[in-house]
Parts: structure tokens; C-alpha cells; sequence
């Protein structure tokens, strides 16, 4: 009889599993035989610092190699369907639910592997002026980004949310969904065998009434993408560096449906524009 | 200048690696937080040789970076300033006027720094003109070509020509420890620089690595503690190189405290070489005020 060897669900920071440097684990399902690392505010502060060299990394490529990078994503996820779909069910997706959202998964890192190069030409633009210049608007990152999943789907709630800012160029440090952290953890997983650079793409699991806040007041996050409705306490925080917030606020039908969730109006909000004048001889 | 000394002089007892690697292995572990931290960044402050050595530096960033020894956090006048400016010996007269009126002293590195391979009269010239020029420190090299050669007379002799030409201003002898290979040479290397007369011990250029590790500085302050309990001479210790966090920077007060005691937790008897270190300890020290993690782009690169 093989050996059962249970997994204990790390979190995934700068390219690499540590548990939580708090030390402390959580049991989500009240499964105490499910233990997941409990992120703290000094996880978050390391998931940062970590995303600040990944973002280097990563706007640094070119938007062609983001695309490939991103279609390498998908490739491993639909290997590794048959781990993604336990993890799911584990969270408690009924297995047909599990199946379901596994494919929506696929089709919108497909879809956002094949935008990473369009990015630049849909919201870029030359633009005509007056004199004699070409002058041209370019997008770049907003750098890091936060994100606080929802809680369902555990799987494409982080990934509809995450996909979009790494097209652009971003890094992002994610916190997954408290109820089923299971296949939000195990997207790093999926990372760490796509080539997608260290610290490009960071997952905490912990209590978003903990991180939630820390998320806001941490300085060096450029923008913080929330699912639902982020609370007056939340948007206060933020609005001491500036921090951009948005919310993603859709019905639990919507967060299932892929084509809802493929849009370039989730990539906007996190880019910046940019506009060159160049002269020219007249 | 000194006689020169018998070889017997330069024996010293084998170091224990195993020891002394452990000991500081374990007085690192120490959790040092809230105010007390607050307090140790302060003093880390106070201690650092603020340190621009690169062929690219011009006298904008000198006085840039010696603006910043003055006032570290301008929004904040109760961080101490930086103890010194440490530069190359040709910038010494831009520090010197950027620095005029305030406590921050200049140090130059000088002796061929950071290689030293240039014949003893260039050294010297060197160090007399860094000095004319107003630096009140000077940073040497030692001779590690010499010394592993096991030529120690020829180290000791250019330690004590170089403390006679410095005159007032106060030597640091670098031992660049990260060249040296064994702690038994580190630990020989620094019973000549005591012997000589230095009046601080530096562990490295910041060229070569390893540079400083809490080991090698566990070792020379072990050293300083015994010429100190010898003779009762008191020679500061100066770390330098790779010390980057404000957590390495609370570590090395640690070891200070713990091996020599708190009258070396001073500037006049610690340092640390750095330059990257002093923005880190900023930040935690606006973390530590305000409560929210900072961005390292608020805070000015020199």
C-alpha cells in the first residue's frame, strides 16, 4: 500500500514555498487535517519587497515573452488538471463544478496570454497634434499591485483577478480566498513551472479581516485591485500613498462565466500612459 | 616610526571557528523591537561612515551624500546625523567644505585603496595630502600580498609609517578580511594593526567578498577587547561592506555590546562602512513612527 503523504499549503513568495514567517497555520474547512500557512503582515511586507524585484523582471521582458510565459501557464494547468480539480473539491466544488472551472481557468489564461503583445497597440495610440512632432502615448505598469480575491470561485476568482495585471506588465502580491485557499496556493505551483520570473507573482493565504488593511496602509503596493466592495476603512489607508483602488464587483454567475472575465477593461486600471513628443524635420 | 618588532610578537592563539561562528550565530537571534529598536537605529545612524568609492562619483553626489550624513531624514530633526563622509582622497576638499560646520567628520580611504599596490612613498604622499586637504580619518589598506607571503614585519612597519603620517587624523587599518581566507590570519592581521598603533580595525574595502560577516567582526572585536584588557588602550572596530538591512545593522550592536560592552556603543568606537544601509534604517524608522510599511522611492537615493 503506497504511503499517504499529505500536503501542507504553503504560501508562494518570490518564487519560492515558505510557511508563514509568523508561524502560524489555519485549518479552512475545519479539516484539522488541512493545515495552510496563516500569512501575517510581515509575509505580506517579504511578498513586497519580493514583488518589487519581480517587477523588474517582468515589465523588463518583452510583451511577446509575457505572452509565451502566460500560454506556458495555461499548458501546466491543463496538465495538471487532475491535482487542480482535487484541490477544488477540496475547497468544495462538487466535481462537475470543479471540471467547470478548471476549463474557465484555462480558456482566460489562454486569453490573456494571446493579449500580453495587443496591450500596447489597443491602449496605446499615436496621436495627431499641432507642430511638428510625432507624439505617441506608450502604457508601462503601475508596478505592484495588490489584489484580494474572492472568496468563490477559489481558483478563477484569483486568476480572472491576477491574469489581467500581469498582461500589463504588473507584479503582483495576491491574497486568496480565506474559505478555499487550496487552488489559489496551488497556482503558485502552476507559476514556479511556467517561467514566470520570482516575485512576479506572490499568493498569501491568511484572514482578509488581518491582511485586508495592511494591504491598503503598506506604502510600497501601487494599487490594489478588491473583490466586492472595498469599506470606507479600506479606501482611507490607500489614500495615503496615492494608491489606486479598484473593485471587481460581480455576481456569483458572472465569476463563471469566462467570457465576462476576459476583457481588456480589466488590464486599464493598471497601466499608466505615458506620451512621447518626438520632432521632426519639417 | 616604530622599531621594527620580532616575529614572536605576531603569534597569536588559533581561533576556534566552530565557536566563534556559533556565538554569533546565536547573539543574532536576538529579537530587538519597538522602542529599543528605535533607539539601536538611532545609534546606527550616529555610527555610519556614510560611503561613496566609485570611479563614477563627482562632486554633486559628494555634497549630495554629505547633505544627507547632516540631516539623514529632513523631515525629521531628531535622527542623529551620520558620524563621517568616507570618499576618495581627491573629493576630500568638496566633503570638507559640504560638511564645514557641522559634526559629520570626512574620511578618506587612501594607500592605493582599494588594492594597495603601489610603492610605499605614493601610499604616504597619499595619506599627508588627504590629510592637508582636512580629512580627520584616513582609511588604509593593509599589505595582503606581503602578508600572506608571511612577510608580517613588512605589514607592521607600513601601519606605523602610515600612523606617523597621518598625524592627528585617526587611522583605520582595513584588513580586508575577505582576502586573508583564515580567522587565524584575521586574528594575526589584527594584532599587527594593534601593535602598530591603528585606532580602528576595518574589516573590509567593500570590493572584495565576503566582506563583513558577524563572525569576522566577532573576531575583531574579541581582538580589540584583549589589546584593550593588555595594554588599556581602547581602538574602535569598523564594519564594512554587505551590511545592507537594519536588522544585520541591530545584530552588529549586538555583538558590541555583548563582547565589548557598552562604552564601544559609540560612534568614537564603532562604525559602519556603508552606503544602501542608511536609507533601510530610515525606513524602519518611519515604519516604526507612522506604523505603515514604506516605499524605498520616497526616500532620496544619495
Amino acid at each position: 500500500m503506497p504511503l499517504p503523504v499529505p500536503k501542507t499549503y504553503k504560501l508562494f513568495v518570490g518564487g519560492k514555498f515558505p510557511r508563514s514567517e509568523s508561524g502560524r497555520a489555519f485549518q479552512p474547512a475545519g479539516n484539522p487535517r488541512l493545515n495552510v500557512a496563516r500569512g501575517s503582515r510581515k509575509d505580506l511586507r517579504d511578498a513586497v519587497t519580493a514583488a518589487r524585484a519581480g517587477l523588474v523582471a517582468w515589465s523588463g521582458s518583452s510583451a511577446y515573452l509575457r505572452g509565451q510565459v502566460l500560454y506556458r501557464l495555461a499548458e501546466m494547468l491543463e496538465s495538471r488538471r487532475a491535482a487542480m480539480q482535487a484541490e477544488l473539491r477540496l475547497g468544495g466544488a462538487t466535481a462537475a463544478a470543479a471540471r467547470k472551472e478548471l476549463d474557465t481557468a484555462i480558456a482566460l489564461s489562454l486569453w490573456y496570454a494571446g493579449l500580453c503583445d495587443k496591450v500596447q497597440s489597443l491602449l496605446g495610440s499615436q496621436n495627431a497634434v499641432q507642430g511638428p512632432f510625432f507624439n505617441f502615448s506608450t502604457v508601462e505598469p503601475t508596478g505592484v499591485v495588490g489584489v484580494l480575491a474572492p472568496e468563490a470561485p477559489a481558483l478563477v476568482g484569483t486568476l480572472a483577478l491576477v491574469l489581467p495585471l500581469l498582461a500589463g506588465g504588473n507584479a503582483v502580491v495576491a491574497l486568496v480566498s480565506e474559505a478555499a485557499p487550496f487552488a489559489g496556493l496551488a497556482l503558485g505551483e502552476v507559476c514556479a513551472s511556467s517561467d514566470v520570473p520570482a516575485g512576479a507573482v506572490n499568493l498569501l493565504a491568511g484572514h482578509r479581516a488581518e491582511l485586508a488593511g495592511q494591504f491598503a496602509a503598506h506604502r510600497d503596493i501601487d494599487g490594489l485591485l478588491v473583490a466586492g466592495r472595498p469599506d470606507a476603512a479600506l479606501t482611507q489607508a490607500a489614500a495615503d500613498n496615492c494608491k489606486r483602488v479598484r473593485c471587481c464587483d460581480l455576481t456569483p454567475a458572472d465569476w463563471t462565466r469566462a467570457e465576462r472575465l476576459r476583457s481588456l477593461a480589466f488590464v486599464e486600471p493598471f497601466v499608466e500612459v505615458k506620451t512621447l513628443w518626438h520632432p521632426v524635420s519639417p | 616610526m616604530a622599531a621594527s618588532l620580532s616575529p614572536v610578537e605576531f603569534r597569536v592563539p588559533p581561533v576556534d571557528a566552530v565557536a566563534l561562528e556559533t556565538r554569533a550565530a546565536d547573539l543574532a537571534t536576538r529579537s530587538i523591537k519597538k522602542r529599543a529598536k528605535v533607539q539601536g537605529l538611532c545609534l546606527a545612524v550616529s555610527m555610519m561612515d556614510l560611503t561613496t568609492l566609485e570611479g563614477m562619483d563627482s562632486p554633486g553626489k559628494v555634497r549630495q551624500l554629505c547633505g544627507k550624513a547632516r540631516r539623514p531624514l529632513p523631515t525629521r530633526p531628531d535622527v542623529p546625523p551620520c558620524a563621517a563622509v568616507c570618499v576618495y582622497p581627491d573629493l576630500v576638499p568638496i566633503a570638507v567644505e559640504a560638511l564645514r560646520g557641522s559634526p559629520v567628520q570626512v574620511a578618506s580611504v587612501a594607500t592605493g585603496f582599494p588594492a594597495g599596490r603601489t610603492d610605499r612613498q605614493t601610499k604616504l604622499r597619499e595619506v599627508e595630502l588627504a590629510v592637508a586637504a582636512g580629512a580627520t580619518e584616513i582609511d588604509m589598506v593593509i599589505d595582503r600580498g606581503a602578508f600572506l607571503a608571511g612577510r608580517y614585519g613588512l605589514v607592521y612597519d607600513e601601519i606605523c609609517a602610515v600612523k606617523e603620517a597621518c598625524g592627528a587624523a585617526h587611522l583605520k587599518v582595513i584588513l580586508e578580511t575577505g582576502e586573508l581566507r583564515t580567522y587565524d590570519n584575521m586574528r594575526r592581521a589584527c594584532r599587527i594593526a594593534l601593535l602598530a598603533g591603528a585606532d580602528f580595525l576595518k574589516t573590509s574595502t567593500g570590493k572584495v567578498t565576503p566582506a563583513s560577516t558577524l563572525p569576522t567582526v566577532l573576531l575583531l572585536l574579541e581582538a580589540v577587547r584583549d589589546h584593550f584588557l593588555e595594554t588599556g588602550r581602547m581602538v574602535g572596530v569598523k564594519a564594512a561592506g554587505g551590511i545592507r538591512t537594519s536588522k544585520d545593522a541591530l545584530r552588529y550592536l549586538v555583538l558590541v555590546a555583548e563582547t565589548c560592552g557598552d562604552l564601544w556603543l559609540s560612534p568614537r568606537w564603532f562604525r559602519f562602512g556603508a552606503s544602501s544601509l542608511l536609507n533601510d534604517v530610515l525606513l524602519q524608522l518611519e515604519k516604526e513612527r507612522t506604523g505603515r510599511y514604506q516605499r524605498p522611492a520616497d526616500f532620496s537615493a544619495d
